[in-house]
């Protein structure tokens, strides 16, 4: 295998590994984690095709440096929400918060 | 044996592997990050005397090993290893102090439920700061850098469940980040200015003449070379990193930490990075000496900047009473002092008293730690007491530390390095006062010990757990031993009639000038630490308290002073009043913006949709409603099927998402759908 497949299996098993997290998990934080892995996951992605793609700029890069600044105001939103429900609701199962009514 | 350059990645490698293994253990597995890291640091310490071996071979040569890591666009970004005695022989410094710490610590941490998770966070922060060293690049100093500053927040934290150490553990973080700031600042000027990050490649490295050429060269407004801006942005992240005036507030408070966490990251190891990265770009930091032009050198702001700390910790040091914060306010003064070398151009001097500073720092944080093992963690100096006798060990240890800490003149090491520092700042040209400072320091510096010993350990004890106390086990004694030799020996590399470390360290021999040079300033000093110790002595060992709750005797001469020295002269509350309301200003501005004008605009907007919603509301049911009727009704029907469906559970609908997507691509891969 190339060093590209080897980083697209890689990045593929990263993102599986976080959708499982947030399908299955039941605490808000660890689907937040889950989420960031999938994220995570894409950048990867990114960088292969930037590092051993057929070339052409330094789209790849700037793109990832972009998602990493998103991803950390995303994380930043995510907790508040966390900590809003836990207000909320006295606990962070997702299950817990089903309704849009207060 | 000697180590190749290229393979210097294996000494902060090792510990790496330690702390991700560890980190990835199962809880229930206590034992195997211990092992672990105890056998990767004593690989590490292995590899780094054979690194050293091959540095010493060639000290003027900088052997390195640069690599590319990536390519941005068509601009190489590059790291690379670094060989020369400075980094080889603080690579030894850090592995051996670590393994006594390590072993320190197994008997420290014994009954400790997340001792595991120590050893990781130790060993992670054993290989960062050993791949600070060997960084041949300022890209790479940076990143171990960070990591450093990552454990040191973990480990301060261990006992998170503490607030005052969950607060002490993100003030060092915060604190520490405003001079990190600096650095990057500094870093991207740097290879914007240089294209380079590598200290030296070759004669392209930032550190070699052609770019300190040209960085001289460039000149800002006001008088300015791009050099010394660069120089004073790094400067920045040291005074950070190495709790110098006036961001040294965090390492009082990092002491909130486990002791040996104290001994080797917050007394031997991390703080003294500042130290030496200041060393290491000292060529850069050095190279707008020449310019007469330049309205303050950069090594004039290190100098200013180390005589203030250096005189400051000794001062707050003397009216403190827990034995942790007494040290750590000595490591803030003692820092000082190294910065105060650098300043002054003795680089060489200042890396001098960080070696003999990390061996006896290391051994009185780690003589407080037993003390405060053995006395069931009571750690205020004035319900402690009568030690001397119940642990004679750790007592005579203490002393040792002691002695080298304040200069005992001709034995310990202190001496020698302390004479070293004051020495090049007596023939520093610009300006005695770091010279006079340091001189105050060391009377202060003999005073205060004085104080902790007497108090510590002499007259009675005057708690439960002081009077409980007994010697502390095997493996915490071990350590103190061999650092207590350390304390004493470690001055023999660098004294004036054998000046081994000095002509090591440049690379060019220095000539032994004898014992007769500087002579008069030793004796200066031997008499500054004799009146320290005559002063700390009457007032607290003649008649040494038998009270805990007995005001202090400086307190009960200069009451004003001693309180405004216990209470760090303000500093907290100054920054609280000034740094603290500023920022929780904006916020409020923020906040009232929010609420009042951004909320304002979207409430209007609503309110224009709501009015519009009536208008069309009263056309829809008074004109066009009748017909519409009965669709209405099998809609709603049909939408009630639907509801049910929407349970409002987030994962469920993912789950469909999920599946759906799979059916999609199942689709385009097999059905051929293009």
């Amino acid at each position: 295998m190339s060093p590209l497949h080897l980083c697209l299996a890689l990045s593929a098993a990263l993102f599986c590994t976080g959708l499982v997290a947030v399908l299955v998990r039941g605490n808000a934080i660890l689907v937040l984690l889950g989420v960031e892995l999938m994220l995570n996951a894409a950048n990867l992605n990114f960088i292969a095709f930037w590092r051993f793609g057929p070339g052409g700029g330094e789209a790849g890069l700037v793109f990832v440096l972009f998602s990493i600044a998103v991803a950390a105001a995303e994380a930043a939103v995510g907790m508040a929400l966390v900590i809003a429900v836990h207000r909320h609701l006295r606990t962070i199962r997702v299950a817990a918060a089903n309704r849009l009514k207060g | 044996m000697m180590l190749p350059a290229s393979q210097l990645w294996l000494i902060p490698a090792l510990p790496l592997v330690a702390a991700v293994v560890g980190a990835a253990a199962p809880r229930t597995a206590r034992r195997l990050p211990v092992v672990l890291a105890l056998v990767a640091i004593l690989g590490s310490f292995l590899l780094s005397l054979a690194a050293l071996f091959g540095a010493l071979a060639a000290p003027a040569a900088k052997l390195t090993a640069n690599f590319t890591w990536f390519l941005a666009g068509s601009t190489p970004v590059r790291l690379g290893w670094l060989l020369d005695p400075l980094g080889a022989i603080m690579s030894v410094l850090v592995c051996a102090v670590s393994v006594l710490v390590f072993v320190f610590s197994t008997a420290y941490l014994r009954e400790d439920p997340r001792i595991g998770r120590f050893f990781t966070c130790l060993s992670l922060f054993v290989a960062a700061m050993l791949g600070l060293l060997v960084a041949n690049s300022l890209l790479l100093l940076l990143l171990c850098w960070e990591l450093v500053g990552l454990a040191s927040y973990l480990l301060i934290g261990f006992w998170f469940e503490r607030p005052a150490a969950a607060a002490a553990a993100k003030k060092a973080f915060v604190t520490t980040r405003l001079g990190d700031l600096g650095f990057l600042l500094g870093l991207l000027w740097l290879f914007h200015a240089t294209g380079s990050s590598l200290f030296y490649d070759g004669g392209a490295g930032v550190l070699e003449a052609g770019a300190l050429e040209r960085l001289a060269a460039t000149v800002l407004p006001g008088g300015w070379t791009a050099a010394t801006g660069i120089g004073l942005l790094l400067f920045a992240g040291a005074v950070g990193k190495s709790g110098q005036f006036p961001l040294h507030v965090w390492l009082p408070d990092a002491m909130e930490g486990p002791t040996p966490v104290s001994a080797l990251i917050h007394a031997a190891t991390m703080v003294a990075a500042g130290v030496f990265l200041v060393a290491r770009v000292f060529p850069l930091m050095a190279a707008d000496q020449g310019l007469a032009a330049v309205p303050v050198h950069a090594l004039t702001a290190v100098a200013v900047v180390g005589s203030i700390t250096a005189l400051l910790g000794a001062a707050l040091a003397v009216a403190q009473t827990d034995i942790k914060r007494v040290l750590a306010y000595s490591t803030v003064s003692q820092l000082g002092y190294m910065m105060l070398a650098v300043g002054v151009g003795a680089w060489v001097a200042a890396v001098f008293h960080l070696i003999t500073h990390a061996c006896f720092k290391a051994l009185l944080f780690l003589g407080s730690g037993s003390v405060i093992h053995a006395a069931h963690h009571e750690q205020d100096s004035r319900r402690l007491g009568g030690l001397a006798g119940r642990m004679r060990f750790t007592y005579v240890t203490f002393l040792l530390g002691t002695g080298a800490l304040i200069g005992l003149p001709l034995v310990f090491s202190g001496f020698w390095s302390k004479e070293a520092v004051l020495h090049a700042a007596e023939l520093w040209p610009v300006s005695q006062l770091p010279f006079l400072a340091g001189l105050a320091g060391v009377v202060l510096t003999a005073f205060y010990m004085t104080r902790l010993v007497c108090e510590t350990f002499l007259s009675r004890a005057r708690s439960e757990g002081a009077e409980h106390a007994q010697e502390s086990p095997r493996a915490m004694t071990l350590p103190l031993a061999v650092l207590a030799v350390a304390s004493i020996c470690a001055g023999w590399i660098g004294t004036p009639a054998w000046p081994w470390l000095q002509s090591q360290l440049t690379g060019a021999p220095v000539a032994a000038h004898g014992w007769s040079d500087g002579l008069g300033l030793m004796v200066l000093s031997t008499v500054l630490v004799g009146v320290g110790i005559a002063a700390g002595w009457w007032m607290y060992g003649r008649r040494p308290r038998v009270d805990a709750r007995a005001l202090d005797p400086l307190a009960q001469r200069w009451p004003r002073v001693f309180a405004a020295l216990a209470a760090r002269l303000w500093f907290d509350e100054w920054y609280a009043a000034t740094f603290g309301r500023l920022l929780r200003g904006a916020a409020a501005l923020a906040a009232w913006l929010e609420r009042w004008v951004w909320g304002g605009v979207v409430g209007l907007t609503g309110r224009i949709a709501e009015t519009t919603g009536e208008v069309n509301r009263a056309i829809d049911e008074d004109g066009l409603n009748t017909g519409f009727d009965r669709a209405s009704d099998g809609l709603r029907h049909s939408a009630q099927r639907y509801a049910r469906g929407q349970t409002g559970d987030v994962q469920g609908y993912l789950r469909a998402v999920v599946v759906g997507l799979a059916v999609l691509a199942l689709l385009l891969i097999w059905g051929g759908v293009r």
